[in-house]
């Protein structure tokens, strides 16, 4: 292989940058989107553990559609599609009037997409905690709101510690997705470094290397939480 | 005769399985009762069904003079009247022993976190556990375990207390500290529906037992009647058989 090697490209203007402005942007797409997937997840998901059978058919149905169709098609769908169903008007706003439509769709998308498979997680978080729990706690005088808030999720969100670990940094790399409807995150970042400056390798192996600091980053403070709230005399997974 | 606990019809079924058939108790203040019966009887279920936490598909139930509602915000208020012992315990294994027992107090009695552990320091020391309010459920004995989950229950100021087979998931030598609790709180005049194999306790403290089998409540009788001559061949065959080892 002939290949000139040029390391120096990444720190040179603009390219250090884009790279910078990049990495940002994977940030507040994910993070954002994290947000949106982790409050909404939870919802849904204490709404699907419930024994209503039309509330699990409502939070059934959000979960076979946004779980089941690929993200890519999703944003397409957010990005081109619905805003031509709404009616005119609201059409129109988010085509025009709405600052950076393609940040806010991505976000919304990937938000959406990822709450479906939390709402999954807590589900199971709470069925895991055992039945004689939600006993006391009604016997108690407790209401079912409190029952939830102060005895069934705090035992179900210690549960989906680790599940949730690798939802968080599945996040971070589907934000890549975004690059499809026109968002400079890292990945389009380097692919336009190496449009410009035909060091692709380079390029790439820098997007490669933010990834994985992310996704370690994550890993590791996912890991303190886990440590932090394990209960005193059970054991904690190592 | 001041009746606490009246429950008049109560069936409950599982699809096409009877599991409760028309069972009716009253439960005098201050008054112990007894249920027992071979498993599968439905007295848990029974005990369940007193407080509304199993739901019954007919029969009333009022406590203190006060009809249960079928409205669940309703019912959690005099539900909170009503302290209930688990066979598992079921302490909440998050929240420490005083936070376990400041729980309820504090977010459906709505006391202040000083009086809720002013409370549950004088039901502490009741119970000889003073220097395990710090430890975390997990970290105690199931003897341990279950005489939090009663001061849990009385930190509550009850009027009536239920225990659903208390001391069956306890190890032989730990049954003892807990009934050893639960015979003083019959001295001192707690209204109690206690469902138990422990026939020692039953003869110690309860003023009546009642015998169900097969989803029916066979026989009330006054305790020393009851095991002197019990009235069903039902309740004779099962006292042979629980009383002969």
């Amino acid at each position: 292989m002939n290949y000139a090697w040029n390391w120096g490209v990444l720190v040179q203007p603009p390219y250090l940058e884009w790279l910078g402005q990049g990495i940002a942007m994977t940030l507040a797409v994910s993070i954002a989107a994290g947000i949106i997937a982790l409050s909404l997840g939870t919802l849904i998901g204490i709404f699907h553990s419930s024994t209503s059978g039309a509330m699990r058919l409502v939070t059934g149905s959000y979960i076979n559609l946004f779980r089941n169709v690929p993200l890519l098609l999703q944003m397409f769908l957010w990005f081109f599609v619905v805003p031509e169903l709404l009616p005119k008007a609201a059409g129109t706003w988010l085509k025009r009037e709405l600052p950076n439509p393609e940040i806010i769709t991505a976000i919304v998308a990937l938000g959406l997409f990822t709450a479906s498979r939390i709402a999954v997680q807590v589900a199971a978080g709470i069925a895991a905690v055992p039945g004689g729990q939600s006993m006391a706690a009604r016997a108690s005088g407790l209401s079912t709101v409190q029952a939830y808030r102060l005895v069934l999720l705090p035992q179900a969100f210690r549960i989906v510690v680790p599940p949730l670990t690798s939802e968080f940094l599945t996040i971070f790399k589907n934000s890549s997705i975004a690059l499809t409807i026109g968002v400079y995150e890292l990945t389009a970042r380097t692919q336009q470094i190496q449009s410009f400056t035909y060091q692709g390798f380079e390029a790439f192996t820098a997007a490669t290397v933010v990834y994985m600091v992310i996704a370690l980053t994550v890993t590791t403070l996912m890991t303190v939480i886990e440590r932090r709230v394990a209960i005193p005399g059970q054991s904690a997974r190592v | 005769m001041v009746e606490m606990i009246r429950i008049n019809g109560l069936s409950k079924s599982y699809g096409d399985v009877p599991v409760l058939k028309n069972c009716s108790l009253d439960v005098a203040r201050g008054e112990v009762v007894v249920i027992c019966g071979p498993s599968g009887s439905g007295k848990s279920t029974f005990v369940k069904c007193i407080n509304g936490i199993e739901p019954a598909q007919a029969g009333r139930i009022a406590i203190d003079g006060e009809d249960l509602p079928s409205k669940p915000a309703a019912a959690a208020r005099i539900r909170a009247r009503i302290g209930m012992v688990f066979q598992h315990f079921e302490l909440y294994p998050h929240l420490t022993v005083m936070e376990n027992i400041c729980l309820a107090q504090i977010h459906v009695l709505k006391r202040s976190r000083e009086e809720a552990k002013a409370k549950a320091h004088g039901l502490l020391r009741r119970v000889g556990l003073t220097d395990k309010e710090a430890a975390y459920p997990s970290q105690l004995s199931g003897g341990q375990q279950q005489r939090i989950a009663i001061v849990r229950a009385l930190a509550m100021d009850p009027v009536a207390m239920l225990f659903d087979e208390p001391t069956s998931a306890l190890d032989p030598e730990m049954i003892g500290e807990v009934l050893a609790v639960m015979l003083e709180l019959a001295r001192e005049g707690m209204t109690m529906v206690v469902v138990t194999h422990e026939m020692g306790f039953a003869k110690a403290a309860a003023d009546r037992v009642v015998f169900m089998d097969c989803g029916e409540i066979v026989e009330i009788a006054e305790t020393a009647r009851f095991f002197a001559e019990p009235a069903s061949e039902r309740a004779r065959l099962f006292l042979s058989r629980i009383l002969a080892h």
